[in-house]
């Protein structure tokens, strides 16, 4: 996020776009409400009535995957109707004329033959995010889980930029986080491009930096493969895997193929809490350490680093993930002594420039958001102040493109798969606490009363879901919360695994998987 | 800003102009009881537990809707300020079933300190009391509308922080009830179980169902952490008994304030699960076998040792965790890099 999560609350106006801020996002959400309260208007984008749609002025029923093409369109009225930020195009911005012929073609009439939202909403929507003093676009995987996720997101920096809404309090471009530390987990060099503090693992100074703080020789420049591309060549190109704490047997597209990608590996390590559905195929599994078990660090959405408390001892034989890597580092011949998380934190903060400034004593204190690099820095609450990362902020025009997999005669639906309130991910944690699952534990497909009628589906029946990968069962909840040609339910249920049937195909930059859209056919079992 | 000078016990104070005099008082260093008033919700005046006395004053005002003023004389513990608290908790306990003994919140109750610090054992009015039945039927939230003082708290939370308004005033007189619409049970409800009522409920009324069952108040030790779900990163304290954790309560996180969602305050339960890993595991003709610590680590940094040896770095892929702490992620990135000798790691950031 480049802006802090109570920033949130001082917008006057909101675009939400693929986001179901308070399902996924419960505290997010009071953010949004109460900014709602102080008389801030929101706009929705999302294909379904969620909740936080039904408390927008403007819901924009877009069709899945058409987000470049209304994004576009907003650009286009806000250029033609001369609404943008002058000032701010000509002092922060360039490639300006590119993006003005670009979406010259996005007339909210085409966009609307496009998207299904009507031309006289787009009109609207851009004329109040343009008027706004802080506007705020929220958005998370409904924007990103497509084969165009980066263009999408490119079109959503387009527009703050144009309107200037980027680099001040309560305006600007937030990606709410998904899971607690996916944040961190990207800072820490979890990606197969970037050390710490996306440090490129291509730039020989960044290499040559951290060879001589971890004492090797050389290090490779060559970025990495990324999950996807690890499951297509399992078997052949990788031979052995360690997974820790994730579950990608049910979290990933196409999850036949996962199977079949981890079965044929020589080695497969995995670390975690419960014997997931990926730890049944594994060779070893490692008895990891929860949450509560263990101290450390958490980064959130907002770039606020928090601590973590121990509270109580390991359960059984488990072990804290980093006492176990370290256990496994040093049988390879690479000793790794530490004696606490704190002390894996200050290696951190000394090859981090954007944590140099954070310690544990510090965090006492309260968290601290990066970036923090100094001991007396107060930490940062929204970035881009005077100037982007890169200097000046860069334009870049970007074409609608539609889905991988349309529905056809065949498989006539679109599936689009997401979370729901009571329930976490692959459902490892939440299909076990004693009280979630027991409140809600079975789930269930949107249908659209329309396509019910045609399919002669009742609300409660069981139906079979099919895609071209994949099918699975479950109970059908007939209604208008997905319009006529969708269908969606979680990917929470190992019972309904509905990543079995989910496409695979990738953005070609982020290499995020199309899991928002594809081609499946319902019918009554 | 401006500030107005008033007179509190005899000691004059400064304060901002639109102060109350609850808070003028509190900023003096006078503490003045109430159950209504919260600094985050609107301001109802509805308990009158805060009475003062201001002379002047027709006859004692709550402190907590009244603004300070030039001038003001305000006594907040004078004898007839004293007499009214006291008539106020014994008319609350002429309707109150008196079983601390086994509530569960027992030595976290605003009634119940009250009636300590003004010695309130007992209630000199008799008269009808209510008998509604406890509300348990969900696995969040227990609600017991017999040991509601109806201060509304509850009804502000849902309305003003969580902005669902499940519940509100029903009926009239000695026969109001704060309840869902159509007075049914919060799970028929729109309610979310947020359990943001519960943490302001100043009384047993509302209690976290599995908590309050398994420990006394004054027997967990509470340990502030960060919530495991979403990216939010809601601070809340882990309440923590016999080694175990038993429930998760609201503290002053940076983020979240006391607000948490159903997962954060109510998902901990997987922590003690009786399907968590406690052992190592290796699967010996397709069935696992427990294993020592030793034998594990040993099996995999052989293993991974000759992949690299006779298929090279790239031929190893690691994936790593969002859920797990930055320390373990920094760390998991060295050994892939430092020790694998490749950039194949990746971590769920996509999905």
């Amino acid at each position: 996020m480049t802006n802090g999560i109570d920033e949130i609350s001082g917008a006057d106006f909101i675009l939400a776009i693929g986001t179901n801020t308070t399902e996924s996002h419960p505290i997010i959400g009071l953010q949004v409400k109460k900014a709602l309260r102080k008389g801030a208007a929101l706009a929705v984008a999302d294909p379904r009535k969620t909740e936080v749609a039904s408390l927008a002025q403007h819901h924009l029923q877009l069709k899945s995957g058409s987000d470049i093409a209304l994004l576009n369109g907003l650009a286009n009225v806000i250029i033609n109707e001369d609404l943008y930020d002058r000032e701010f195009v000509s002092g922060r911005t360039e490639n300006f004329e590119a993006l003005k012929e670009s979406v010259a073609q996005y007339t909210p009439e085409y966009v609307q033959g496009i998207t299904g939202v009507s031309a006289g909403v787009i009109r609207e929507v851009a004329r109040g995010y343009a008027g706004a003093k802080n506007g705020t676009i929220l958005y998370t995987m409904g924007l990103t889980q497509h084969i165009c996720g980066t263009h999408n997101v490119l079109a959503v920096a387009n527009l703050a930029m144009l309107c200037g809404h980027i680099g001040k309090e309560s305006s600007g471009v937030n990606p709410l986080r998904g899971q607690n530390n996916v944040q961190g987990a990207c800072d820490m060099g979890a990606l197969p491009n970037v050390f710490t503090g996306y440090q490129g693992v291509a730039l020989d100074e960044a290499r040559a930096k951290f060879a001589k703080a971890w004492d090797v020789a050389a290090l490779a420049g060559e970025p990495g493969l990324t999950v996807g591309e690890m499951m297509d060549i399992a078997g052949k190109g990788v031979r052995g895997m360690y997974i820790m704490g994730e579950n990608p047997v049910l979290s990933d597209p196409d999850g036949g193929h996962v199977v079949h990608a981890l079965e044929s590996l020589d080695f497969l390590v995995v670390q975690d809490i419960f014997l997931t559905e990926t730890a049944a195929l594994a060779d070893v599994v490692l008895p990891a350490a929860s949450f509560a078990e263990k101290d450390g660090t958490f980064t959130n959405s907002e770039r606020r680093v928090q601590r973590v408390r121990k509270a109580v001892e390991p359960i059984g034989d488990a072990k804290a993930d980093w006492e176990i890597i370290a256990g496994i580092s040093t049988a390879m011949g690479y000793p790794m002594g530490y004696c606490s998380a704190e002390e894996i934190f200050d290696e951190i903060a000394a090859l981090t420039p954007s944590y140099a400034g954070i310690s544990y004593a510090r965090l006492e204190e309260g968290g601290l958001q990066w970036p923090c690099p100094a001991p007396d820095h107060p930490g940062t609450t929204y970035l881009h102040k005077d100037k982007f990362v890169r200097g000046l902020g860069k334009f870049s025009p970007v074409e609608y493109i539609p889905p991988a997999e349309e529905p056809d005669q065949d498989y006539p639906l679109v599936l689009s798969t997401g979370r729901r309130h009571f329930h976490y991910h692959t459902g490892t944690m939440t299909q076990r606490t004693g009280a979630l699952e027991e409140f809600y534990g079975e789930e269930y497909l949107e249908v659209n009363q329309n396509d019910a009628a045609k399919l002669d589906i009742c609300d409660g029946d069981k139906v079979k879901v099919t895609s071209r990968r994949g099918s699975v069962k479950v109970q059908a909840r007939v209604g208008d919360v997905v319009p006529e040609g969708m269908v969606f339910t979680s990917f929470h249920f190992p019972a309904v695994a509905i990543n079995k049937l989910t496409n695979a195909q990738r953005d070609p930059v982020a290499k995020i998987p199309e899991l928002k859209v594809c081609a499946v056919k319902v019918e009554k079992d | 800003m401006a500030e107005v000078s008033l007179t509190i016990n005899g000691k004059q104070v400064a304060v901002t102009k639109g102060t109350t005099v609850l808070n003028a008082a509190r900023q003096a260093g006078f503490s003045i009881p109430t159950f209504c008033d919260d600094p985050e919700l609107s301001k109802v005046g509805a308990c009158r537990m805060c009475v003062v006395e201001i002379p002047g004053m027709r006859n004692l005002p709550a402190s907590c809707v009244t603004e300070a003023m030039d001038g003001m004389e305000v006594y907040t513990d004078s004898p007839a300020v004293v007499e009214a608290r006291k008539t106020i908790l014994e008319l609350l306990l002429a309707n109150h079933p008196l079983d601390c003994l086994t509530c569960g919140k027992n030595g976290e109750c605003l009634l119940q300190d009250y009636c300590y610090q003004y010695g309130v054992g007992e209630t000199i009015f008799t008269g009808e009391r209510h008998t509604y039945d406890t509300e348990a039927e969900n696995p969040f939230i227990v609600r017991d509308m017999n040991k509601c003082i109806v201060c509304g708290k509850c009804v502000r939370a849902c309305a003003e922080i969580q902005g669902k308004n499940i519940v509100d005033f029903a009926y009239r007189g000695f026969d109001t009830k704060v309840t869902p619409a159509m007075d049914v049970p919060l799970s028929e409800s729109e309610c979310v179980f947020c359990g943001n009522c519960v943490a302001v409920c100043p009384t047993g009324a509302l209690q976290e169902k599995v908590l309050r069952a398994r420990a006394r108040t004054w027997e967990v030790e509470k340990v502030k952490t960060t919530c495991p779900y979403c990216g939010t990163g809601c601070n809340f304290e882990l309440n923590v008994k016999d080694g175990q954790v038993v429930g998760v309560t609201s503290c002053n996180g940076d983020v979240n304030g006391r607000a948490l969602c159903v997962k954060g305050r109510f998902g901990y339960g997987f922590i003690h699960h009786p399907d968590r890993l406690t052992k190592p595991l290796i699967k010996k003709d397709g069935e696992f076998k427990e294993a020592s610590w030793d034998e594990a680590i040993g099996l995999v940094a052989d293993n991974l040792s000759r992949i690299k040896k006779d298929h090279g770095s790239g031929a190893l892929a690691v994936l790593s965790s969002a859920r797990c702490t930055n320390e373990e992620n920094y760390l998991l990135q060295k050994l892939t890099r430092a020790v694998f000798g490749t950039n194949n790691i990746d971590h769920c950031a996509r999905l």
